[in-house]
């Protein structure tokens, strides 16, 4: 199982900011979507999610409020801002460019 | 991102800390519950289910730390580590006190003196322009700073191609009229420019003129704001007011600033220009002022004296008479006010400076061991998770906090010490050493106490932080790690109180040798009888005893009264009293003798016929005066041995006849006897010959009268006053003090005084820190070594072979300690030669004496370990560990 320092720097936040592309969403949330949506591949340790979270909240690219869950709990969501959308988008043009530039590297024969 | 939402997303963060980890625990929890119920859903062992969901969760208590760590201040884990540093410390409350104390010991007294050295050495003089106004006078072979003539001034003024200007000053007293009768006070003559050079203007009033200091001038004095306040009661209409000194009405024309001070007239109230010359003034080869002047640009006070010196010598050749071997001599004006107590407030620093050094060394040793005692602790932290880095930080704090603490009681300590030792000073001292005033915790101490205390924080961080080799923090957690220890604690800290017992050596070898040379001052060979001897000065107002006539009429009958009150043996009259200062000097010549026309300098004064007897001086051949030695007599005149000894070695000098350079007729005297050698200078001078005129044939109205007493020499003082003042209330009478007193006074006796207490108080604190250092180290050694003598007694080792165990290794350090020192106390003995009277650098009983004090102090130190480590139960020892 990789542990989140096996993660490259930067991208589990950049993950985050991802899953909440698609709506408000809980720390339990968040990870359970990058879990699933990386078939099992990138398993965090699961509570490191929430340092990134308040590293995100510091930086005002995520806000956080108090919400019911569909079971009646009350539970944290978070939302995108839009200057987590913007930085979203620099985050993975890098992210692209670095992977085809290692990929580059790696094919050379 | 903008910094100000960041930092406000903070502070709401560290405000509301409590809400801040209710919501992170709240939905952390959240999370495990809903991981729970995953894991339950796909069928996980229901015991299992909580240990694997913390598991895939990971360490709550870390995780939190870090989200709070983002939202956090950094002060805040300073906070953290300072919180812990207390709890640490206060959980050791020996330690830390003792840590504490020694470091505001050492900071308070460094810094007290520093506040000293600072006042006078440091900050410059308050004239305009300090460091190029410089002292000028003649010099003579015995006096390398002597006096300058007016005439030589002139011509100096006039000749000198690198003052831009040059001015001359020379001290006065008056009897000033009162409402109450008169009054003496202490005034100042100056040339015309005087205060111009200086730099000083007046606050009221005006400056004398240029021409105001020449005959013909009217009599015009400047008030110091100190006499215009007492005197005057500060009123602004004092200018064009009148003073009446020495009967004559003067016109006070200006006021000075309440923060002029010169120091060599500290006491001077009245300043007044030179504009009536005295009798000595008219004469090139009488010599009362000292000159102050500016160096043009460009210009070193060595290209000035050499300047000077050839101006004297063409003076020299123009008149030879009077100026046959008068050099010159310049000095920055700092040098002649300062000079003399820099040595003693150098010294005094050094002293401190090594009490500081012994007091650090002990508080690393005190960390050194604590860090060897809390190894486990740190291993056990570190294999927690804490960084070399935290660690570190962690001692830095602990550090700080001592220094912090120590710095500040040190810092309340050396304002203490600097208000007593202000308050030692006597008044007459203070006024002048004017910059002693303006001691207090000023910029320049308080950053001096910072930077000493920044010093001894890296010290303190440092000396743990080096037993912090990151490889050994496992071996901490391990039994094994104790034998490392012992060898770099063997090689290392204990070789710390060999340096501290060296310094204490230092200290008190200063200490009893600057003792030595204060006893020894105080039982020079004075010539006289100095108990049961009160003293007074007289002065007789110039208008109503104009001439001699009527100034030996009034002095012998004062002398008459004073001698028929109850309790007086004898009296008589001098013109300078004894250890007063070589001085008031004449150039002497012999009837009969070849004279090659060089000055012989000879102290001069004019005394009483019962001064002799008064003073209980020998004499050693011919007789001494008599009342009939008077005005209608041929002139006669008594020596001491040293010019009895000088001139006429081999020969009687009774009957020999002397005169002035010219042996003009009347100056021709008959020596009629010789007396032992009174010592006229200070305490620590040479003793000079002596010529001593009889007051009779030679009157003066200054005089200082000795009384001896049968009783208690204090109780008659009351008395003088009143029998002179009776006699005629118009006459000056002051500075009432016993003989005792005067030389107990006098500055040399009291910076060698001050000095010899002040070090001796820095060697017994500093022998008190090195013996506590060296019992420590001890102590700390033998309980290292329970173990080892506990084998060592359970295989038959005596109770007294592991006395001498212990002791062979406090007798080693000890002995290093003392040898070390003492080689190096000789050397800083030289660097104090200059307070050094009567004893040689290397004074064997000294050395001794500290070597066998520091042995014996160190022996006690070390008996208490070693008989605790006699006393070990061998069973216990073994089991213990």
């Amino acid at each position: 199982m990789p542990k989140k320092s096996d993660l490259m720097p930067g991208t589990l936040d950049m993950m985050i900011l991802k899953t909440l592309t698609r709506g408000p969403q809980h720390g339990y949330g968040i990870a359970s979507s990058i879990k699933r949506a990386s078939d099992d591949v990138l398993t965090v340790e699961e509570g490191s999610l929430y340092p990134a979270l308040q590293r995100l909240l510091l930086q005002s690219w995520v806000k956080a409020e108090w919400r019911s869950t569909e079971t009646n709990r009350r539970a944290r969501f978070y939302t995108l801002t839009a200057a987590g959308r913007k930085q979203l988008g620099l985050e993975q043009s890098q992210f692209e460019n670095m992977i085809a530039a290692i990929t580059r590297v790696m094919q050379e024969t | 991102m903008n910094p100000f939402s960041r930092f406000f997303k903070k502070l709401g963060t560290l405000l509301g800390r409590e809400r801040f980890n209710n919501e992170l625990e709240e939905e952390m929890s959240f999370h495990r519950e809903q991981k729970e119920e995953e894991l339950r859903a796909a069928g996980v062992a229901p015991d299992a289910v909580h240990r694997t969901a913390m598991r895939e969760f990971g360490n709550t208590t870390r995780l939190k730390e870090r989200s709070y760590e983002v939202m956090g201040f950094r002060f805040e884990t300073i906070f953290q580590d300072l919180h812990f540093a207390l709890r640490q410390l206060r959980r050791s409350p020996g330690f830390t006190l003792t840590a504490i104390l020694m470091l505001a010991l050492g900071i308070g007294a460094s810094v007290a003196i520093f506040g000293f050295v600072d006042a006078a050495l440091i900050r410059p003089l308050p004239y305009h322009d300090p460091t190029r106004l410089v002292d000028v006078t003649e010099s003579a072979k015995m006096f390398p700073r002597a006096n300058l003539s007016y005439p030589d001034f002139v011509d100096w003024k006039k000749m000198n191609k690198v003052f831009s200007s040059m001015e001359a000053y020379t001290g006065s007293g008056y009897l000033m009229t009162t409402s109450s009768g008169v009054e003496p006070v202490a005034g100042a003559r100056v040339t015309a420019g005087f205060f111009r050079v200086l730099g000083i203007t007046p606050i009221l009033g005006r400056d004398f003129y240029d021409g105001e200091d020449q005959p013909g001038a009217s009599d015009n004095v400047i008030a110091t704001y100190q006499a215009w306040q007492e005197r005057f009661g500060g009123r602004k209409d004092i200018i064009g007011q009148t003073v009446r000194l020495d009967g004559k009405p003067n016109t006070i024309i200006g006021v000075l600033p309440a923060t002029f001070q010169f120091a060599p007239r500290g006491k001077a109230e009245f300043w007044a220009t030179v504009h009536t010359l005295t009798q000595c003034e008219k004469r090139r080869g009488c010599h009362d002022l000292y000159g102050v002047a500016r160096l043009k640009d460009g210009v070193t006070v060595q290209m000035a004296l050499a300047d000077m010196i050839s101006i004297a010598k063409q003076l020299e050749v123009q008149f030879p008479g009077t100026n046959r071997g008068q050099g010159a001599s310049v000095l920055p004006l700092s040098e002649v006010i300062v000079g003399e107590i820099r040595p003693i407030l150098l010294v005094l620093l050094g002293g401190a400076a090594l009490l500081l050094a012994i007091a650090c060394v002990n508080v690393s040793s005190l960390l050194l061991v604590r860090s060897e005692a809390r190894r486990r602790e740190i291993a056990v932290r570190g294999a927690l998770g804490a960084s070399r880095a935290r660690l570190t930080r962690q001692f830095t704090t602990e550090a700080l906090v001592l220094v912090f603490a120590g710095g500040l009681l040190g810092l309340l300590c050396a304002y203490s010490a600097m208000q007593v030792l202000l308050r030692l000073l006597s008044k007459d001292m203070l006024a002048y050493m004017p910059y002693l005033g303006g001691i207090r915790l000023n910029l320049h101490v308080v950053m001096f106490a910072a930077a000493i205390a920044l010093m001894a924080g890296v010290l303190f961080t440092a000396t743990p932080v080096l037993r912090l080799p990151l490889t050994q923090l496992r071996d901490g957690l391990t039994e094994g790690g104790r034998s490392s220890a012992g060898t770099f604690w063997r090689r290392f800290g204990s070789n710390l109180v060999v340096v501290e017992l060296a310094i204490a050596v230092v200290l008190l070898v200063g200490a009893g040798l600057l003792g030595k040379s204060f006893y020894k001052l105080l039982h020079v060979e004075l010539g006289f009888q100095p108990d049961h001897l009160a003293t007074v000065q007289v002065v007789m107002p110039e208008s109503n005893y104009p001439k001699d006539p009527q100034q030996v009429a009034a002095s012998r009958e004062i002398l008459r009264r004073v001698s028929s009150l109850p309790g007086v043996k004898s009296a008589g009259f001098t013109t300078v009293l004894p250890v007063n200062g070589n001085g008031n000097t004449n150039w002497i010549r012999f009837v009969g003798k070849p004279y090659n026309g060089e000055h012989n300098e000879v102290n001069q004064r004019e005394v009483s016929a019962d001064y002799f007897k008064t003073l209980q001086t020998r004499l050693i051949a011919g007789r001494f005066f008599t009342e009939d030695d008077d005005a209608s007599k041929p002139k006669v005149v008594v020596i001491n041995k040293a010019l009895a000894r000088l001139y006429f070695p081999g020969e009687d000098p009774v009957g020999q006849k002397m005169g002035d350079t010219e042996l003009t007729p009347k100056s021709i005297r008959e020596i009629i006897g010789v007396v032992d050698d009174i010592k006229e200078g200070t305490l620590d001078s040479e003793t000079w010959p002596a010529q001593y005129d009889p007051l009779n044939q030679n009157a003066d109205n200054y005089l200082s009268m000795v009384v001896r007493t049968s009783q208690d020499e204090r109780s008659v003082l009351p008395a003088l006053i009143t029998t002179v003042r009776q006699f005629d209330p118009g006459m000056g009478v002051f500075d009432e003090a016993t003989m005792m007193q005067r030389i107990n006074a006098s500055q040399t006796a009291y910076l060698h005084r001050s000095s010899a207490w002040l070090v001796g108080g820095f060697a017994a604190l500093a022998l008190l820190l090195g013996v506590v250092g060296l019992y420590g180290v001890i102590a700390y050694s033998v309980s290292q070594r329970t173990r080892e003598i506990g084998v060592r007694m359970a295989l038959g080792a005596q109770q007294s072979s592991v006395y001498r165990m212990i002791l062979k290794e406090a007798g080693r350090l000890t002995g290093v300690g003392i040898v070390a020192g003492l080689v190096s106390s000789i050397a800083a003995a030289t660097l104090m030669r200059k307070l050094l009277f009567g004893i040689h650098t290397w004074d064997m009983s000294t050395l001794a004496a500290v070597a066998v004090v520091l042995g014996a102090s160190a022996l006690l130190a070390s008996y208490f370990p070693a008989r605790r480590a006699a006393s070990v139960n061998p069973v216990e020892a073994l089991r213990a560990e």
